[in-house]
């Protein structure tokens, strides 16, 4: 099943093992979007990385941007201001819709529903268009820059967004009456790729993956970073560990989401969007242009960087597909030393030849749209 | 328990294997030697004080021109707990082999795939170690510090 397949969701190789229709064995093989990340990152000042995570997960961009910064905040000891948390929860958590949505449309179009993927879609080009008044860019935002964000949230983004969170919900039930009770659905969904609790933590398994075995791990409420503890919502649990439920979790989490922006957007704070640390912040653009300290300052900061102290740092975050983690080692310079990333979609990808092994060849398209995975997170 | 109490139970149990430890900004590691690194991890992982059933990344890091040059490096987590260690294994150039970890952990197999392809630390005892993310047939191993940035000298081959 090779790399140019319209339902692998990217360039994944796949050599199945079969009988008749059942799989035997499913040998999974990646690598075909390695672009170096790691290798690129001990070459690029702290800041000139940033967009280099936007590409891991394509999709989910606020979040990569967001799990990177807090890495090397951590490292540094920087504190962001309180605007600028509740600015990046708002990215991320609409990252995670746009992310989820996209998800669903491909998922379900490789089953059949190809109805879903137009509905989804329509959503998403609105979500796409309020990235773009926020941060300039439609999908590789890189918003969330070291210190804080890249930019404050426009009054119109504030309303475009709050318009968008109230017709929402009704989109969500419509993606429901399409698909849910769909007996079609039902029987190729229900019952298909079963990991049961204890194997889906040993696998590795993060995101909804895992929730959907059961296991109540989400790393917004066990190891809060930004601003989750100081909002309220639910983590959705699956029960059987099956193609269905890890679809239905996925949906209740966009409702959750939708949950969270609602409660950032009444608490947004005022202030400053990034920290008021000069060897870290780049200084305001109107004074940039305005005068000269102001430019030297901004000229230093983008072509030499800020030092990081020495030490080491692992920091995970919940981004939509799991557990996105930055392993990150300094040696005291501008540039990291070493630079891991690791990638929930590589590790969940694992799973897959035990997940399809007795299925027919046609779950197979379900249980990779099941776990999610974006290519571009598995190879880096 | 507070990572350090963590770092305190290894020593407790292993004495002899632990031959350092260090900790920055609240996260702690553990340096270990490298024959029983198996073992460690299993009583991680069982030990119900400890329950670290969850192992997060798998690493390597080349620190060139130092001695040993390579570091492997385990994060691993605990559902139960919520609490998170990292164990070290520091290898020499010209034997960087250590113990597989496959055993204890069935995620550990690709991760350690992926270090071995991309600094090639050999994992004995890996049902499966061979490239994942490079072509089948590259060779030397990128994320090496001797590795040039722009990638190796390519040799253009007139087809057969």
């Amino acid at each position: 099943m090779g790399p140019q397949h319209p339902s692998t969701h990217g360039v994944l190789r796949l050599v199945l093992e079969l009988d008749g229709e059942r799989v035997h064995s499913c040998k999974p093989y990646v690598g075909y979007l390695h672009r170096g990340s790691e290798k690129l990152a001990e070459v690029k000042t702290y800041q000139q990385i940033v967009p280099l995570t936007d590409r891991f997960d394509y999709l989910s961009c606020g979040n990569n941007n967001l799990a990177y910064a807090i890495a090397v905040e951590k490292l540094m000891g920087i504190e962001v201001p309180a605007r600028a948390d509740y600015l990046r929860t708002i990215v991320a958590e609409l990252s995670r819709i746009s992310s989820h949505l996209l998800w669903l449309a491909t998922h379900a179009a490789d089953i059949g529903a190809v109805t879903v993927l137009l509905y989804c879609l329509r959503e998403r080009e609105e979500l796409l268009g309020l990235f773009e008044i926020l941060t300039g860019a439609r999908l590789t935002v890189s918003y969330v820059n070291i210190g804080g964000v890249r930019r404050d949230a426009p009054l119109e983004f504030i309303s475009r967004c709050r318009e968008f969170i109230e017709g929402m919900p009704r989109r969500i039930d419509e993606y429901n009456t399409l698909i849910m009770e769909n007996r079609i659905w039902l029987g190729r969904t229900k019952g298909i790729g079963i990991i049961p609790y204890e194997e889906a933590i040993d696998w590795g398994l993060t995101g909804g993956s895992l929730r959907g075995s059961g296991v109540n791990y989400d790393l917004r409420k066990a190891i809060p970073y930004a601003a989750y503890d100081r909002v309220e919502f639910d983590v959705p649990l699956g029960e059987k560990g099956d193609v269905y439920d890890r679809y239905i979790i996925r949906i209740e989490e966009m409702r959750q989401s939708l949950r969270i922006i609602t409660q950032c957007l009444k608490d947004l704070p005022g202030g400053a969007y990034k920290a008021d640390i000069p060897t870290v912040s780049l200084p305001l653009k109107d004074k940039v242009m305005g005068d000269i300290e102001s430019l030297i300052h901004q000229f230093v900061l983008v072509s030499k960087g800020f030092e990081v102290p020495k030490g080491e740092v692992y920091v995970g975050c919940e981004v939509p597909k799991g557990e996105l983690g930055f392993y990150i080692v300094s040696d005291g310079s501008e540039k990291p030393w070493r630079m891991k990333v690791r990638s929930p979609s590589y590790v969940n990808l694992q799973v897959l030849p035990r997940m399809v092994k007795g299925h027919i060849i046609a779950d197979i398209v379900s249980c990779i749209g099941s776990i999610d995975i974006v290519l571009g997170e598995v190879d880096r | 328990m507070e990572p350090d109490k963590l770092i305190e139970a290894i020593k407790a149990k292993f004495p002899d294997e632990v031959v350092g430890e260090g900790s920055h900004v609240g996260q702690y590691w553990a340096v270990i030697k490298r024959d029983k690194v198996a073992e460690i991890c299993r009583f991680l992982k069982e030990d119900p004080d400890t329950k670290m059933d969850y192992l997060i990344d798998i690493t390597a890091v080349d620190y060139q021109p130092r001695t040993p040059r390579f570091e492997v490096v385990y994060i691993m987590h605990s559902m139960k707990h919520v609490h998170r260690v990292r164990l070290k294994v520091l290898l020499s150039e010209d034997d960087p082999v250590v113990p597989s970890v496959t055993g204890v952990w069935r995620t550990a197999d690709w991760l350690e795939r992926e270090t071995y392809d991309l600094m090639g630390i050999k994992f004995d005892g890996h049902p499966d170690l061979c490239r994942i993310l490079l072509p089948d047939d590259w060779e030397g191993h990128p994320l090496r510090k001797d590795y040039p940035i722009e990638g190796p000298e390519w040799k253009f081959v007139p087809l057969p």
